[in-house]
């Protein structure tokens, strides 16, 4: 289907952009509008790489105000200009900052660059199709988020400032030009881009869902899939269900900023005026914004822990442990993120009763995901690890993901909440928990599958000082901020001055250390960017398997040609965890070995599966046809 | 805090050294053999596990030390009472997360330095145990049902409905500021206010068409008595607020056209926190914490807990904002004039200066 697509625009447009060969693409069709999900997956993937370092930068700067509030500031402004005055960062551009930074790292990194990456790369070459269900909607997707990116980036070079009222944009701050400037232009813009992105992630997202669902290749039953796969399919689920809640919510607030609507505004007196909105809601917006917002987390995390088991298993050389408790306990988390969004308006004014209904379903969660923590320590359990970066970088997730979550026991339980809501200790929990455990994630299955990706190696040694700088950095920035957020410091403070009783004195060390911490792993972050782009044009050639796994994408050849695999696409007999398997001579047996091959490893009932072989081949015909071959 | 930097870089320079070095001599022996993709490279592999067991070592270190050294600062004393069942409640919650957090990352951190890639081992094949899964399973949801059941009790007194003692206080949040107004010394009631009725001298809108609003009195600092219920009703005029005393664990939104409240009963004065802290300049605060624009930061007022017979005795002071502003008298009904009158004080002034002396005590101690 996405092939036939491709090739009819290709005899039409572009014509005179063949030089070569009939069938080759030309560059504009080839790197630019591809509707090749590999060349998507690596646009998306350096979208979000640069978007990564922009973000990182901006949490520098302002962790520059917090660690040194007395810091002269003047060496900056070359680059910020008058956001610095006197040497001293502004306090509208310091919240601009806070807000731009949640922004970019929750929805144009760590969803658009993890989803958007691997979903895209790995769910046509792990499940053995061709290419996405729809080639043409998938490049829409890239470049909707495209133009979101560059909508997004213009609001940083406005007088009025970018968007800053938190990235949660709660209105009236948000809806009110007059109440903050950012909320002027920046905010407009803010919105469009938004709107926009979301867009583009439910292209993906059906896309997503669509390929996953039709397009497995012969004997790729659900059963069979990798645990990367049920997690994009959870997440595009997720996505799809949430983000038009969020345009909905986005939209309603366009209407209230430009059009004089009520959704969200009440009886506001400002500026020396009282304003005539009357009935609207401000809870509204937040029951909107967090019935996305929350599921988000897992949008962003779920890709995450699917490319840690994929990995973990890998390199243990062993099954991942549990691997139907895997996609269960997903499935529970899938679920269980639609209906547990208020834990995040415990203090609100909600009603205490919806309060209590939801501390109940949030403490719940948590048993999914901790089956999958001890999962995935019972998978290293008596492995035979090798640790390549991406393995590294997965146990590293796994530790993050466990020290970030068990805080989240204390903030669900809303008695608690009262006191440790909107502090530090919530910035620590959920940059552990989602932030760091996801960008993990994100390098985890860079280090993995950069030699599918580009046909390149990584430099192995640079990826492990990567990684031990990073996690060392990680916890440093993030485990002393619990302590912080413990003695009562709220976020989005521009200085902390107004606590009184030597509360800030007791924790300049604190702070300052946490900005040292943070200046260095994002200094580390150098190194990877330089290894990944030098060993993009100068690596060393990939071998076809470089980590001896089983899944299908590594039976396609290096250079990842256009419809993935030359002639047939394999077929899959077996499910892709059988590694180290008893009776076998190697260590690992890949999905599309049948059982008829190996007859020395076999179980009994796996013996049975044998007779079915012949069916799995018989669907060749009709699977053919259905890429319209 | 030159030790923590210290620190800091010692853990960074001793990591990255001790990979460096073992990367490097590993990639000059390797070099020939590097295609042989069947022998991962074993130095560093052994490197890389002996860093998780370091890691865990001097991060439990680090994590043990960093908790003792800022213990004193955490948690602010608890001054309310529910603040010191929450209190209690965190440290039990802290205490089985935290043994979770160490057992499950020293397994995490163990393991691989256990089960490292040694030339002629094979993993064991073990892809499932029901039964081990369903243990993990349940353990969790128990311990999870006990937090839950501890925390919906205290969550469900905390929230319940204020008694009907409450002393009610009415806190506005606005950019960037705070505006307090007292039920009055008559009625203990407020009055109405309307964000409509709002200019330079009546910031708050207070609607002299009720009655219940004539004694009410506004003032620039919060006095709270010790031991008596306190209802704070909370309001917004511009932008979402949030009322925050560290001390008295008090966390609520200020909600634009949608009041909320929060009661609770402070258990320490100012007096007796200025004992307990040594710090004779002791005052609690009341911060904001939802960001509302750029003085968020500095948005805070000053709090008095007071022992009941002194904050009636502030409270007798204080006058009502009708006195202080007669003007108002004008937009209070011919009906409720009568009841009105009694709050100003110019006539009873004037009084004073033409007629007996005797007049001025009955009128000050109408206000009272």
């Amino acid at each position: 289907m996405a092939t036939a697509t491709l090739h009819a625009t290709d005899s039409q447009a572009h014509g005179h952009d063949h030089e070569h060969e009939h069938h080759e693409l030309g560059f504009v069709q080839k790197y630019i509008f591809s509707e090749d999900h590999k060349t998507i997956a690596k646009q998306y993937l350096i979208s979000g790489i640069i978007w990564a370092f922009f973000g990182g930068a901006m949490s520098i700067i302002f962790r520059l105000q917090l660690g040194f509030p007395n810091m002269d500031l003047t060496w900056l402004k070359p680059v910020l200009g008058q956001w610095i005055v006197e040497g001293k960062l502004e306090k509208e551009f310091y919240l601009a900052l806070v807000t731009m930074h949640g922004t970019v790292m929750v929805f144009f990194v760590l969803t658009a660059g993890l989803s958007g990456t691997f979903s895209n790369f790995l769910i046509p070459l792990q499940i053995g199709a061709r290419d996405m269900a729809s080639g043409f909607i998938n490049m829409l997707s890239y470049w909707f988020f495209f133009l979101a990116s560059v909508i997004m980036f213009s609001s940083l070079f406005i007088e009025t400032g970018p968007a800053s009222g938190g990235w949660v944009i709660y209105p009236p701050l948000s809806a009110l030009p007059q109440a903050m400037p950012g909320s002027g232009l920046g905010m407009t813009l803010w919105l469009t881009s938004m709107a926009l992105f979301i867009v583009s992630q439910l292209m993906g997202g059906i896309n997503y869902i669509c390929t996953v669902i039709n397009l497995r290749t012969r004997g790729m039953s659900f059963t069979k899939l990798p645990l990367t796969i049920w997690a994009f399919f959870f997440t595009a689920i997720l996505g799809l269900l949430s983000f038009p809640v969020l345009l909905s919510a986005a939209l309603l607030l366009i209407f209230d900023r430009s059009f004089g609507t009520s959704f969200y505004l009440s009886e506001i007196y400002i500026g020396g005026e009282a304003l005539p909105n009357v009935g609207g809601s401000a809870i509204l917006y937040q029951h909107l914004f967090w019935f996305l917002g929350h599921p988000e987390v897992y949008i962003v995390l779920l890709p995450a822990l699917g490319i840690t088991s994929e990995i973990i298993a890998t390199n243990s050389r062993k099954p991942i442990f549990g691997y139907r408790a895997m996609i269960g306990s997903m499935l529970g988390i899938t679920f269980l993120a639609f209906i547990v969004w208020a834990h995040h308006m415990f203090v609100t004014g909600m009603n205490p009763f919806l309060g209590s209904v939801f501390m109940f379903l949030t403490l719940i969660i948590a048993v999914p995901s901790a089956v999958k923590a001890f999962n995935y320590i019972t998978t290293l359990w008596r492995g035979n690890i090798i640790f390549t970066p991406a393995m590294l970088f997965s146990i590293g997730l796994v530790s993050l993901f466990i020290s970030g979550g068990l805080t989240g026991i204390i903030l669900g339980n809303s008695a608690l909440d009262i006191n440790l809501h909107d502090t530090y200790f919530v910035v620590a929990h959920f940059h552990l928990v989602m932030g760091a455990a996801s960008f993990f994630g994100l390098m985890a299955g860079v280090y993995h599958w950069f030699p599918k990706l580009f046909g390149k190696m990584m430099n192995k040694e640079a990826g492990y000082i990567h990684f031990w700088l990073t996690f060392v950095g990680v916890y440093c920035v993030f485990f002393p901020m619990h302590y912080i957020g413990l003695a009562g410091f709220p976020r989005r403070y521009y200085s902390f001055t107004a606590l009184g009783n030597g509360r800030m004195e007791a924790f300049v060390d604190m702070n300052m250390f946490i900005s040292i911490a943070a200046i260095l792993t994002f200094l580390a972050q150098a190194i990877f960017a330089v290894n990944f782009f030098y060993s993009i044009f100068k690596g060393k050639r990939a071998p076809q398997n470089p980590w001896n796994s089983n899944t299908l994408e590594w039976t396609a050849p290096i250079e990842g040609i256009h419809g993935n695999w030359e002639g047939e696409i394999p077929a899959v007999y077996r499910w892709p965890y059988d590694y180290s398997k008893p009776g076998s001579a190697v260590d690992f047996i890949p999905q599309n070995v049948p059982y008829s091959a190996t007859p020395e490893s076999n179980f009994p009932e796996e013996n049975e599966e044998i007779a079915k072989e012949k069916e799995i081949e018989g669907l060749l015909d009709s699977q053919n046809s259905s890429y319209s071959h | 805090m030159t030790y923590l930097i210290g620190l800091l870089s010692v853990v960074f320079f001793v990591l990255a050294i001790m990979i460096v070095s073992k990367s490097m001599s590993l990639s000059k022996g390797i070099q020939g053999t590097e295609q042989d993709q069947d022998t991962p490279l074993d130095g560093a592999n052994n490197a890389n596990a002996i860093g998780f067991i370091v890691f865990l070592v001097l991060g439990s270190i680090g994590a043990a030390w960093s908790f003792l050294h800022s213990k004193p600062d955490l948690l602010p004393i608890a001054a309310s009472e529910h603040g010191l069942k929450t209190d209690k409640m965190f440290w039990v919650s802290m205490g089985v997360i935290t043994i979770a957090f160490f057992v499950t990352n020293a397994l995490l951190f163990v393991f691989p330095f256990m089960y490292r890639y040694k030339k002629g081992n094979i993993a064991t094949f073990y892809p499932v145990n029901h039964k081990l899964e369903l243990i993990w399973t349940v353990i969790p949801a128990i311990v999870m049902a006990v937090l839950v059941f501890t925390g919906w009790r205290t969550w469900r007194d905390i929230t319940s409905q204020a008694p009907d003692n409450a002393v009610v206080i009415e806190v506005t949040g606005h950019q960037f500021g705070w505006y307090v107004r007292y039920s009055g010394n008559d009625d203990n009631k407020l009055g109405n206010n309307n964000y409509k009725l709002i200019d330079a001298t009546n910031s708050i809108g207070i609607d002299y068409t009720d009655e219940k609003s004539f004694d009410d009195f506004t003032a620039n600092e919060i006095h709270l008595p010790k031991g008596v219920p306190v209802l704070l009703k909370i309001k917004a005029q511009d932008v979402l607020h949030s009322v925050y005393l560290p001390y008295q664990r008090v966390k609520m939104d200020a909600v634009p056209g949608m009041p909320t409240k929060f009661w609770f009963v402070p258990n320490k004065t100012t007096d007796e926190m200025r004992y307990i802290t040594g710090n004779s300049d002791f005052n609690y605060k009341l911060n904001c914490t939802e960001i509302c624009g750029s003085g968020h930061f500095g948005m805070a007022i000053t709090v008095f807990v007071d022992e009941p017979a002194d904050y009636a005795v502030w409270c007798k002071q204080q006058k009502p904002f009708l006195t202080q502003n007669p003007d108002f008298l004008a937009k209070v009904p011919e009906k409720l004039k009568g009841k009105a009158q009694k709050y100003i004080e110019a006539p009873a002034a004037a009084l004073d200066s033409t007629q007996a002396s005797g007049a001025t005590p009955a009128a000050a101690t109408s206000l009272r």
